[in-house]
């Protein structure tokens, strides 16, 4: 039943995302509409597509680092990103994909430097270690983001930050087939250590004594996480929220078992980014709001009636 | 009747790394199937450390440590999983957990990567519930539980793993006298009955010397006896070991220590 309702929630937030837009499609010609066609529709499987990696990460990562609010910002990744995306316009790097790319890059530099840093204790990563090393990293690169900006031409790098908070607008076939052929290693490793995370929430000693190779299982998700985030950011710039709220509405709706949980998120989360993001396009038409704006409009709410929900019980 | 040696630790010595002595020198412990054998020792004699040369969580620098006649270092955790079930001296519950959920956490060792949890290992789950008496708590949130409770849903979980060997460090901790009694009666009978071989760390002198068939007594990481209550458990090495004045009385057969006062405190 739970499942048959969230396909539902996803099959509807598809259909909307289709339907609805700035530009009126009358229905009959949905099929054959070049807005639908080249515009619509490979935004919309975007949105899902980035939208459930979010909350796939989300969910691996509260497990991972054994904290409940952890979110996948906090892991400098979107810092890592910005500071690629604002160097790569100072240096007047022009091709439509040398944006994405370079927060791309910018993204895996601070997974690297985080991964590292996480390493310092010794040769065990160390999940408190990572939170910490993810909101120095991330404030580091901010810090230096904001020296490029502050240092060069106004113009140009405001195209930087109106591209990294810009969400979902650069959709294209091309990024949607991109994510398609990338995401599906990181996510089948995700799923895969459903159950080695159950154990993991015991602790790192009792995890071991039931089974699980912790360090190899600690080292897989965070890898995992890391490269579905960096590539959501890259696509879509930085989209807050999506990666906290619905690992923990989910929970709320089927348990804290990773196994039905993680695909539970990721569906979760595609479907919320649909719905916010056709919200953005049609909300103050013909303008757009920054989808992040409304993630967090919509997932506050909705948030606070699970969790009334939750603690009636 | 030749009993089945499962832990066969030989002459371990291990030193953490950075640390000026060592954690243990030269100890040695056997532990065969049906035995219940206890590690007894004050807090810091090594107990604990024991336990991870025993089960190849840390490598030993000199001596080796054995589990069904292969080296502790060369199981990989899972298989380990499938043989020796422990109950540690803590756990977390980062989220909320229902008894039958966590005891089912015991079957991971036996699943398949995809695979769904098979009727076998429902069945296995129900035996380890109805063997630890908790049946009927199976439905009840891990939070709602009594410390007793608590400990027998762990040992519950141990048991789903289908062990040869198990470990309990301080599984009493902080239990009344009814409940400690409840889990020794249990821990006693699956070795007796269920066959189960039984590593048992704790600092109750008594307990350990009323159920266990062999102690070994720990002191600095050092070896200061091991062979039957009786034997080990005399005044004179319970008095340097716990560096306490005691006097041992005999109940049923088996030495029991009594604490004796500071003399200057009585009148």
């Amino acid at each position: 039943m739970r499942w048959l309702g969230l396909v539902v929630v996803v099959a509807c937030a598809l259909a909307l995302a289709v339907v609805l837009g700035p530009a009126h499609v009358p229905l009959a010609d949905l099929a054959t509409s070049d807005v639908v066609r080249s515009l619509r529709l490979p935004r919309a499987l975007l949105a899902f597509l980035v939208g459930g990696s979010l909350a796939l990460a989300g969910a691996g990562l509260q497990a991972l680092v054994r904290n409940p609010l952890a979110d996948p910002s906090l892991l400098g990744l979107s810092g890592g990103a910005g500071l690629g995306a604002v160097l790569a316009i100072a240096l007047h790097v022009s091709s439509p994909w040398a944006l994405p790319l370079a927060a791309f890059a910018g993204a895996l530099g601070a997974m690297a430097l985080v991964y590292r840093l996480g390493l310092v204790g010794g040769a065990e990563l160390d999940p408190r270690v990572l939170i910490l090393a993810g909101v120095a990293v991330g404030a580091f690169t901010a810090a230096v983001t904001t020296a490029l900006v502050s240092l060069s031409d106004a113009a140009e790098l405001r195209n930087a930050f109106l591209w990294l908070w810009g969400g979902l607008s650069g959709a294209s076939w091309d990024s949607v087939l991109l994510l398609c052929v990338y995401a599906p290693l990181p996510i089948a490793v995700l799923l895969a250590a459903a159950r080695p995370l159950d154990l993991l929430a015991l602790g790192e000693e009792p995890a071991r004594h039931l089974g699980a190779d912790v360090e190899s299982v600690k080292r897989r998700v965070y890898v995992a996480a890391s490269l579905l985030t960096a590539a959501a950011v890259a696509v879509s710039g930085v989209i807050g929220f999506v990666g906290l709220v619905i690992p923990h509405a989910m929970r709320l709706l089927w348990g804290h078992r990773h196994r039905p949980l993680l695909p539970a998120a990721f569906l979760g989360g595609g479907a919320l980014l649909l719905l916010s993001d056709t919200v953005a396009r049609v909300a103050v038409a013909p303008r757009e709001l920054q989808v992040g704006i409304v993630t967090a409009l919509i997932g506050v709410p909705v948030f606070v009636l699970l969790l009334r929900r939750w603690t009636a019980n | 009747m030749d009993r089945e040696l499962i832990l066969d630790v030989r002459d371990v010595s291990y030193r953490y790394p950075g640390a000026v002595s060592d954690a243990l020198a030269g100890v040695s412990l056997a532990v065969a199937a049906g035995e219940v054998h206890a590690v007894l020792g004050p807090n810091g004699s090594g107990k604990t450390t024991l336990v991870r040369v025993a089960l190849g969580l840390a490598p030993p620098a000199a001596g080796r440590a054995a589990i069904l006649g292969r080296p502790a270092a060369a199981w990989s955790r899972r298989d380990l999983a499938r043989v020796v079930g422990v109950v540690t001296q803590r756990e977390d519950h980062l989220f909320p957990q229902r008894v039958r959920e966590t005891v089912l956490l015991g079957r991971y060792a036996r699943l398949s990567l995809w695979g769904a949890e098979r009727a076998e290992d429902h069945a296995a789950v129900e035996r380890a519930l109805a063997r630890c008496d908790v049946s009927a708590l199976a439905h009840r949130w891990i939070w709602t539980l009594s410390g007793g409770e608590y400990q027998r849903v762990r040992l519950a979980r141990a048991l789903a793993q289908e062990p040869r060997l198990l470990v309990l460090d301080e599984p009493t901790a902080s239990l009344d006298v009814r409940h400690e009694m409840q889990l020794f009666e249990l821990v006693r009978a699956l070795a007796d009955r269920d066959g189960l071989a039984v590593l048992l760390i704790t600092h109750h002198v008594n307990l350990a010397a009323r159920f266990a068939d062999r102690v070994l007594l720990l002191a600095d990481g050092r070896p200061a006896g091991d062979g039957a209550p009786a034997d080990v458990l005399t005044r004179e090495t319970v008095e340097r070991v716990f560096a306490w004045p005691v006097s041992i009385a005999s109940f049923e057969g088996r030495p029991q220590m009594i604490p004796l006062r500071k003399k200057e405190d009585r009148t």
